[in-house]
C-alpha cells in the first residue's frame, strides 16, 4: 500500500495542477470580438510576446513601444475600427512561454503575434502557434535553427545569427585584427547558438572558451581564464545583464582585450551594469539599422511618442506590427487570411523591404557594428 | 589541471573575497538558527535592502570616486552605516511581523518557514515594484533617481575607484579585494568575541542552550531574539556594501542566489556556529573557483554542492559542527 500512496500523491497533485492550468488559460477566450452587424471585424488584437519584466525587460519594452506606435498610428486613421495591443509578458523565460502561447491562442480576438522576442522562448512557443495557425513575426529572435522546423507561421524581420555570427567574426579578424580570441557564452538558446557560429567562423583563432550562467554575478574564474590566455578580443554570446558585469570585472582585473558582443547586449543596461568607464570601446553587432537611418518619419514619430530615441529593435517591432496592420486594413481579419497575407507580403518597411522566403526569413539582411563611445551606443560601421 | 596550477593564486584570491561575503551573510542564518532553531529565509532580502540603502545613501549625497582619501572614507562610512541600519531594521521588522506571534503561539517550525518565505517575497517585490509604489503617492518622477528601472540592475556609485595594490604572478590584487577580505575578517572576529565575552553574548548563548532555564535565570528571551536578528542584519548590511564595492550592481532579486550560497556556507561550516560561517564561506568560495577551473565555469555550482553533500555525509553537523550555545567563554 505504502509505495502506491507515495507514487499516487504526487501524481494526483500534478493532475490537479494541470487541470487548474487548463482552466485559467481557457478563461480569457474571445472578449467581445465582433461588433454587431457591420461587415468589418473590429476590436481585433495583435499580441506582443516577450520579456516586459525580468532580467532582459529593456529589450522587450523597446520592441513593444515600436509595436504600440504602429498600432496607435493605425488607430488614428481607423478611429471607427480600432486594433489593440495585447501584451504577453514571458519574462524571457522558455518555461513560461508555452502557457502564455496557449492563452494567446485561446483568445480568439488575437489574430497575430509580434514575437516571441527571444530565441529560447520562440523554440518553446512557436510549435503551439504553428499548430493553431496563428501567425508570428519576430522582430528580434535570431537563432538560425528557428526557421528550419517547417513552422508555417514563423516569420522574422531581421537577419539571423547565421549572418550575424560570421559578421562578428569578420569584425574581430579584419577590423580588430585579433589573432587570439576567447569565446564565452551563457548557455542560452540564443547565446550559445551565436557563440558557436562565431567560434566556427573564427576557427583556429579561438584559443579559449568558457560558459557562464544567467543570473551569475561573480565571473572571477572566467576573467582569470581570459586574462591568463592573453587574448586580444573576447566574444560574449548572451544578454546585457551578465555581459555588463563580466566587462566590469574584466576591466577591474586589468584585461585589455576588446569585448565584442551580439544584439542581446545592445542596450543601455549594459553600460549601466559595467559602468561608463569599463563599458567604453565595447563592440556590439546587430542585424538592426541605426535608429536614425530608419525610413519614413519613424525616428521623429517615436521620439514624439516616448520622449526617447528608438532603441534596439524598436523599428523592427514597428515593422512587424505594420505588416499585420496592413493585412487587417485589407480585411484579412481571420487568422488563416492574415497568415496567407503575411507570407506573400512585399512592401518597404522602415528598416528594409519586407518580404519573406518560404522559411519565413527576410529577403534583405544588414548587419551593423556599434561601439560604446562616451557611455553611449553609437553606430560604428556596416559589416559587409 | 595545468590551468588550475598556473592560476592558483588568482583563483584562490578571488575565491576568498567572494567567500568572505558569503561568510558575512551566513552569520545571519547561523545566529538565528543557533538561538531559535529555525531558518530565516527572509535573510537574503535583509541583505538586499541593505544593498539598496548603500546605493541610495550614495546617490543622495552625490558620491563619486576621486575626491581624496578623507571624502572617500566618509562616503564609505556613510554607506556602511546606512546599509547596516537598514538591514538591521529590516531584520527586526521581519522578526516582529513574521515570527514573534508564531513563536508565542508555539507554532511548529514549518509554519515559521512558510512565514519567512512569504516575508521574503514581500520584501523583494517592494523593491521590484518601487516605481509603482512611489507612483501611488505621485512621487515617481520626483524620486526617479531612486525608483527608476525598478526591476533592472541598479548601479552603486562607488566612491572608491578600483586600483591595483600589488600583483602576484598574473593576478592584480586590488584595493577592494584587500578591503573586503580584511573588513570581513575583522567583523567576524568582533562578532565572535562579542558573543563569547560580552554580557549580551552570554544571554544569547544561554537562550541558545536552553531558553526556558535562561528565562528562569532572568534573561529576557524576546530581547535576546531581537538582538540576534539585529546582529545578523547588520552583518548582512556590511556584506552588502562589500559586495557592491566588488560587483557594482544590485537588483530586487539579487538576494536569492546569494542567500542560497550563504545558507550553504552556513550549513557547510556547521549551522549555529559563528566561526563555522566564515570557514564555510571560504570553503565554498574556493570550491566554486577551483571547480570551475578544473571542469568548466558552468559546473561551478555542481562542484560546490557536491562538496556540500560529501562533507555532510561524513560530518552531518558541518565542518566545525558545534552549536552556538556550546561555545563557552
Amino acid at each position: 500500500m505504502r509505495p502506491i500512496i507515495k507514487l499516487g500523491v504526487p501524481l494526483v497533485a500534478a493532475a490537479l495542477a494541470l487541470t487548474a492550468c487548463g482552466g485559467t488559460s481557457g478563461g480569457t477566450a474571445a472578449a467581445g470580438s465582433t461588433s454587431g452587424g457591420s461587415s468589418k471585424t473590429c476590436d481585433l488584437k495583435i499580441g506582443f510576446f516577450g520579456a516586459l519584466t525580468g532580467d532582459a525587460a529593456n529589450l522587450g519594452q523597446n520592441i513593444q513601444n515600436g509595436v504600440k506606435l504602429a498600432v496607435d498610428q493605425y488607430n488614428a486613421k481607423n478611429a471607427d475600427c480600432k486594433v489593440a495591443v495585447q501584451p504577453y509578458d514571458s519574462q524571457g523565460d522558455p518555461a513560461v512561454a508555452p502557457g502564455l502561447a496557449k492563452s494567446a491562442i485561446d483568445n480568439k480576438s488575437v489574430v497575430g503575434i509580434v514575437g516571441p522576442a527571444f530565441s529560447g522562448e520562440s523554440k518553446a512557443a512557436d510549435p503551439l502557434f504553428n499548430e493553431a495557425g496563428l501567425v508570428t513575426i519576430t522582430p528580434s529572435a535570431t537563432n538560425p535553427a528557428l526557421s528550419t522546423n517547417g513552422w508555417k507561421t514563423f516569420f522574422r524581420v531581421l537577419g539571423n545569427d547565421a549572418s550575424q555570427g560570421p559578421a562578428a567574426a569578420k569584425y574581430i579578424s579584419d577590423t580588430l585584427k585579433a589573432s587570439k580570441v576567447a569565446v564565452v557564452d551563457d548557455a542560452s538558446e540564443y547565446g550559445k547558438g551565436l557563440a558557436d557560429i562565431v567560434k566556427s567562423s573564427l576557427g583556429a583563432k579561438v584559443t579559449t572558451t568558457d560558459t557562464v550562467q544567467t543570473g551569475q554575478t561573480d565571473f572571477s574564474p572566467t576573467v582569470t581564464k581570459i586574462k591568463s590566455s592573453g587574448v586580444t578580443a573576447v566574444f560574449y554570446g548572451g544578454y546585457y545583464a551578465e555581459a555588463g558585469l563580466l566587462k566590469k570585472q574584466m576591466t577591474d582585473a586589468g584585461v585589455t582585450a576588446t569585448l565584442v558582443v551580439g544584439d542581446g547586449v545592445k542596450d543601455d543596461g549594459f553600460i549601466k551594469a559595467a559602468g561608463d568607464k569599463a563599458a567604453e570601446g565595447t563592440i556590439m553587432t546587430c542585424p538592426c539599422l541605426p535608429a536614425d537611418k530608419a525610413g519614413g518619419t519613424f525616428f521623429a514619430d517615436y521620439k514624439a511618442a516616448y520622449n526617447a530615441e528608438p532603441a534596439t529593435y524598436s523599428a523592427e517591432g514597428f515593422d512587424a506590427a505594420k505588416v499585420m496592420l496592413d493585412g487587417i486594413s485589407e480585411g484579412k481579419t481571420s487568422r488563416a487570411d492574415l497568415l496567407a497575407y503575411v507570407a506573400s507580403y512585399d512592401k518597404p518597411g522602415v528598416t528594409k523591404t519586407l518580404k519573406f522566403d518560404a522559411k519565413g526569413e527576410p529577403s534583405q539582411v544588414t548587419i551593423w557594428a556599434y561601439k560604446v563611445t562616451g557611455a553611449k551606443i553609437v553606430p560604428d560601421q556596416e559589416i559587409k | 589541471m595545468s590551468f588550475l596550477i598556473n592560476n592558483f593564486f588568482a583563483l584562490t584570491a578571488s575565491g576568498l573575497v567572494l567567500g568572505a561575503v558569503y561568510g558575512l551573510i551566513a552569520l545571519g542564518y547561523t545566529l538565528v538558527y543557533g538561538v531559535l532553531r529555525l531558518i530565516n529565509f527572509a535573510h537574503s532580502e535583509v541583505w538586499m535592502w541593505g544593498s539598496f540603502a548603500a546605493v541610495w545613501s550614495m546617490t543622495a549625497v552625490g558620491a563619486t570616486s576621486g575626491r581624496g582619501i578623507g571624502a572617500t572614507a566618509a562616503f564609505l562610512l556613510l554607506a556602511l552605516v546606512a546599509a547596516m541600519l537598514v538591514s538591521g531594521g529590516i531584520a527586526l521588522t521581519v522578526e516582529r511581523v513574521a515570527y514573534r506571534r508564531l513563536r508565542r503561539l508555539n507554532a511548529p517550525p514549518l509554519i515559521a518557514l512558510i512565514s519567512a518565505i512569504g516575508a521574503s517575497f514581500v520584501l523583494s517585490e517592494i523593491i521590484g515594484l518601487r516605481d509603482r509604489i512611489a507612483g501611488w503617492f505621485g512621487l515617481d518622477s520626483a524620486l526617479a533617481k531612486y525608483v527608476g528601472g525598478a526591476r533592472d540592475n541598479t548601479r552603486f556609485p562607488n566612491p572608491l575607484e578600483t586600483s591595483t595594490a600589488f600583483s602576484v604572478g598574473d593576478y592584480n590584487v586590488t584595493n577592494i579585494d584587500i578591503l573586503v577580505l580584511v573588513s570581513a575578517i575583522v567583523m567576524m572576529v568582533t562578532l565572535d568575541q562579542f558573543i563569547r565575552r560580552s554580557r549580551l553574548g552570554r544571554g544569547i548563548r544561554a537562550v541558545a542552550q536552553d531558553s526556558e532555564s535562561a528565562a528562569l535565570m532572568g534573561v529576557n528571551k524576546d530581547r535576546v531574539v531581537q538582538i540576534t536578528f539585529f546582529l545578523g542584519g547588520i552583518m548582512a548590511g556590511a556584506a552588502s556594501l562589500l559586495y557592491l564595492m566588488r560587483i557594482g550592481v544590485t537588483k530586487y532579486n539579487a538576494g536569492f542566489l546569494l542567500g542560497v550560497k550563504a545558507f550553504t556556507a552556513a550549513v557547510l561550516g556547521g549551522i549555529g556556529n559563528v566561526r563555522g560561517a566564515l570557514l564555510g564561506g571560504f570553503v565554498l568560495g574556493l570550491a566554486e573557483n577551483y571547480g570551475s577551473a578544473l571542469i568548466g565555469t558552468q559546473w561551478k555550482d555542481v562542484v560546490a554542492f557536491l562538496l556540500l553533500v560529501v562533507i555532510l555525509l561524513f560530518r552531518p553537523t558541518g565542518l566545525l559542527g558545534e552549536s552556538l550555545g556550546r561555545s563557552r567563554a
